[in-house]
């Protein structure tokens, strides 16, 4: 059999004791299975968790109070953008890969991801990348401060950090673009006999189309940071007014990249949302063709707003009356998902376990960060708000209580399948609930400070911005805090706990219950046949 | 650190809510109403497009409020067996679509009148540096640099010790106030002479930003007396909270007064 070949050099679950320490390394390291490459991306998600949550810590410690107390500028500075970073790059998106990795190959009755050596050089280049970033806190000038949007000709301020940050940034690119071709080569190629495409899981067909924005943009990405190098050390001006360029060229490239990025976060956590909507409500995805195509018109679409991020640069009339126009239509595919999930709710059977709570708080609170997102897309109205809290509310509201609430649910969803026991509900349901309030406290009160004039990127402010500066604060060290029972809840269902069935809910439908849990190391090595 | 920050925080917060925070509440919910036609236009706009958004988020809302309370399994709901509504799916995708159309034409019709730069009265040209911004009434011979003020400047130095809440206007007050008259068009030509920055002037709904060899335009009327504040809005580095922005709408009496004095300083400046 040709698995036993595969086995003697990776080892199986249990047997990694044998070689000792170096051993277990060695097998961590050089794995090509795709439920340890999974593990991998969602533990170094954890902990990038915690590293850019350390970063907003001191954020908010800073602005609790007018006055700077606690930090120089400067590192403020660092501290935003490299949250940002760590927060994008380093934590949401390898959460998703890490979910994809195990799922995507059980949902669609694979054996294992298509291109198995590429998959681990993807988990691997990430460690260096974020390395590399996280290093340039200790170069002569400090790590980039300006901004994650990395716009010139601030950022070619940099200290000695710069080509270090543009390196990094190559790498993730590198990194997520080869985890994206994976992705789209296993669904067009490893689906069980019988799966069509309008059969797949919703999970599997978001993650479908994320994996093709992924490929459109991050290339873009790495354009626009190489741009900057060339700028930089080889004599260019591609951004520089002085030798010809344009330093909105930049925005416009980046933008190009960036809000595709937007939706590459969120559309996973659709999809997440998606499986576990149905298994609660007892009822199937109502609308799942229209889910479908919803999902790839906000890609499409995606690609044609950039310049919404750049209503004050000084576009053309005509040149922001279009992308006010194409922005605000991504609400109409976005109110379809919406609705449909409502419409799976209606007459279902509701349960609410701790994956359903996270679907639920998404369902209300990222419905919430549309609203102010609308209220983004009206120009003469985003002249005031663009730049201030009021921005930083919006994005914040549909990146935690959106895309970190899905990878919540996902993970509450699929770690009795993935651990082989139930985790504790009750404190699942604790962390749930200090988590949605916690969220809330420190996200809300930021609409108001941007509302009244309160820039963002700002080290310091006026004393009338204090009080709600003082609960965004206080909100955001009980998320940050909270965030530790997370991880007690899943060292404890590691260890132990209830044995969890193959199906762990009541009757949830997907092929990733047809296996026990915990999840042999090689499943479907024959396709199960789809009906 | 950040463990011991997440243990004191809440305690210091406490500490200063119940001591200092009267002094300094102010609890602000939403845009203020500014001092132009355009400010008060944008603020409808901003009122319009939040009502339609509570509206329609009340019934979506409630929609799903009233699902998690009737169809529970533990209220003995048995689940229905739908997956889809032709009919009902083109009706919530038609009324979004609608009320869009409904709120991009005022959203537009203001945009136009924001971008009409034309028969302004006054030129200042605004030009961005790290940290200040320099102001260059181009038609009068007058020019000067606009800095953070002095006590400000102090007390915001890490770890300074100066209570902010004693500082006459914390980090929005400048050596030289812009000075425009009243009822006056004032066209703005903004630009920056290192990185972006943004001029950003929340009572006249202007926020544009300068770039680098490049010349943006805005214009404003201001059509009350009285001295507005406002930041820049561009992250532009270590100081990027430190520019702030303060312009004081004047009778035209007086600003051809202050326009006499700034005249004499320039001509013995050059003597």
């Amino acid at each position: 059999m040709s698995s036993t070949a595969i086995d003697t050099t990776h080892g199986a679950h249990g047997e990694h004791h044998h070689g000792g320490f170096v051993a277990w390394c060695l097998r961590w390291i050089t794995t090509t299975n795709h439920k340890d490459i999974g593990t991998l991306y969602l533990l170094w998600s954890l902990l990038m968790l915690f590293v850019g949550g350390g970063m907003a810590m001191i954020i908010r410690l800073e602005l609790f109070q007018p006055g700077m107390q606690f930090v120089r500028p400067e590192f403020f500075n660092s501290m935003t953008t490299v949250h940002a970073l760590v927060m994008v790059f380093a934590m949401i998106m390898p959460a998703f890969a890490g979910f994809a990795n195990w799922m995507i190959p059980l949902m669609i009755g694979a054996p294992d991801m298509a291109l198995p050596r590429l998959n681990n050089w993807s988990f691997w280049l990430l460690p260096f990348a974020v390395g590399l970033l996280l290093l340039t806190f200790f170069m002569p000038g400090g790590a980039p401060a300006g901004g994650w949007t990395l716009y010139p000709p601030l950022v070619l301020q940099t200290g000695d950090a710069f080509p270090f940050a543009v390196f990094a940034v190559h790498l993730l690119g590198v990194s997520s673009i080869l985890a994206a071709i994976n992705i789209i080569v296993t669904i067009m190629n490893l689906r069980a006999p019988g799966m069509s495409l309008l059969k797949m899981p919703m999970f599997v067909w978001t993650w479908l189309i994320t994996a093709y924005l992924l490929v459109v943009a991050m290339p873009v990405l790495a354009g626009a940071v190489t741009m900057l190098l060339t700028d930089r050390y080889f004599g260019t001006s591609f951004f520089s007014a002085a030798g010809g360029g344009d330093p909105v060229l930049f925005q416009h490239i980046f933008w190009f990249f960036g809000h595709p990025e937007v939706y590459i976060i969120i559309l996973p956590a659709f999809g997440i949302v998606s499986e576990i909507i149905p298994t609660f409500s007892r009822k199937p995805l109502f609308g799942y063709a229209a889910m479908v195509y919803a999902t790839a018109s906000i890609a499409f679409l995606s690609m044609v707003v950039w310049a919404h991020h750049m209503f004050t640069v000084g576009m053309p009339l005509a040149g922001q009356l279009f992308f006010m126009l194409s922005t605000m239509i991504i609400a109409v595919p976005t109110a379809v998902k919406i609705f449909n999930w409502t419409a799976t709710l209606w007459k279902g059977s509701l349960t609410f376990e701790t994956p359903m709570l996270y679907a639920l708080a998404f369902l209300f609170l990222f419905t919430l960060g549309g609203f102010s997102g609308l209220m983004l897309a009206m120009v003469p109205a985003d002249i005031q708000y663009h730049d201030t809290y009021f921005v930083v509310a919006h994005f914040h509201y549909v990146l935690v209580p959106g895309a970190l609430f899905g990878a919540f649910g996902g993970a509450y969803y699929w770690l009795p399948k993935w651990t082989g026991h139930m985790y504790d509900e009750k404190l699942g349901k604790l962390h749930f609930w200090l988590t949605a309030i916690f969220t809330n406290v420190t996200f809300f009160p930021q609409h108001f400070l941007g509302l009244a004039g309160m820039p963002r990127r700002i080290p310091d402010y006026a004393p009338q911005f204090t009080d709600f500066n003082m609960i965004s604060s206080l909100g955001a060290f009980g998320l940050g805090l909270s965030q530790l029972l997370f991880v007690y809840i899943i060292i404890k269902c590691v260890r132990g706990g209830p044995k969890a069935t193959a199906e762990v809910w009541d009757n949830p439908s997907g092929l990733e219950w047809t296996v026990p849990s915990p999840a042999p190391h090689h499943t479907f090595d024959e396709p199960p046949v789809v009906k | 650190m950040t463990i011991r920050t997440r243990v004191l925080a809440p305690v210091l917060a406490l500490l200063a809510l119940s001591i200092a925070g009267p002094a300094w509440s102010d609890f602000e919910l939403n845009m203020p109403v500014g001092v132009t036609e355009t400010s008060r236009e944008v603020h409808d706009l901003h009122m319009l497009v939040l009502w339609i958004c509570v509206v329609i988020g009340a019934a979506t809302y409630a929609a799903m409020i009233t699902a998690i309370v009737k169809f529970r399994k533990s209220n003995g709901a048995v689940a229905a067996k739908f997956t889809h509504n032709a009919a009902i799916e083109v009706v919530w995708t038609a009324i979004p679509a609608a009320i869009l159309v409904a709120m991009a034409v005022p959203a537009a019709e203001t945009l136009i009148r924001m971008e009409d730069t034309r028969d302004s009265e006054l030129t200042i040209k605004v030009t961005g540096y790290q940290w200040r911004w320099h102001y260059d009434y181009i038609d009068e011979g007058v020019g000067f640099y606009s800095t953070l003020d002095r006590e400000s400047n102090a007390a915001r130095r890490t770890g300074s010790g100066i209570d902010p809440t004693t500082v006459d206007n914390y980090l929005l007050k400048v050596d030289n106030d812009v000075v425009v008259p009243v009822d006056t068009k004032v066209r703005l030509l903004v630009t920056a002479g290192d990185v972006l920055h943004a001029w950003w002037m929340p009572a006249f709904a202007v926020k544009k930003d300068a770039i680098p060899g490049f010349i943006n335009e805005a214009w404003f009327n201001a059509d009350t007396v009285g001295t507005y504040r406002g930041q820049c809005a561009e992250l532009c580095g270590m100081d990027h909270g430190f520019m702030p922005i303060v312009v004081r709408v004047v009778s035209q009496e007086d600003y051809d007064a202050w326009l006499n004095t700034q005249r004499a300083r320039v001509s013995a400046l050059t003597q």
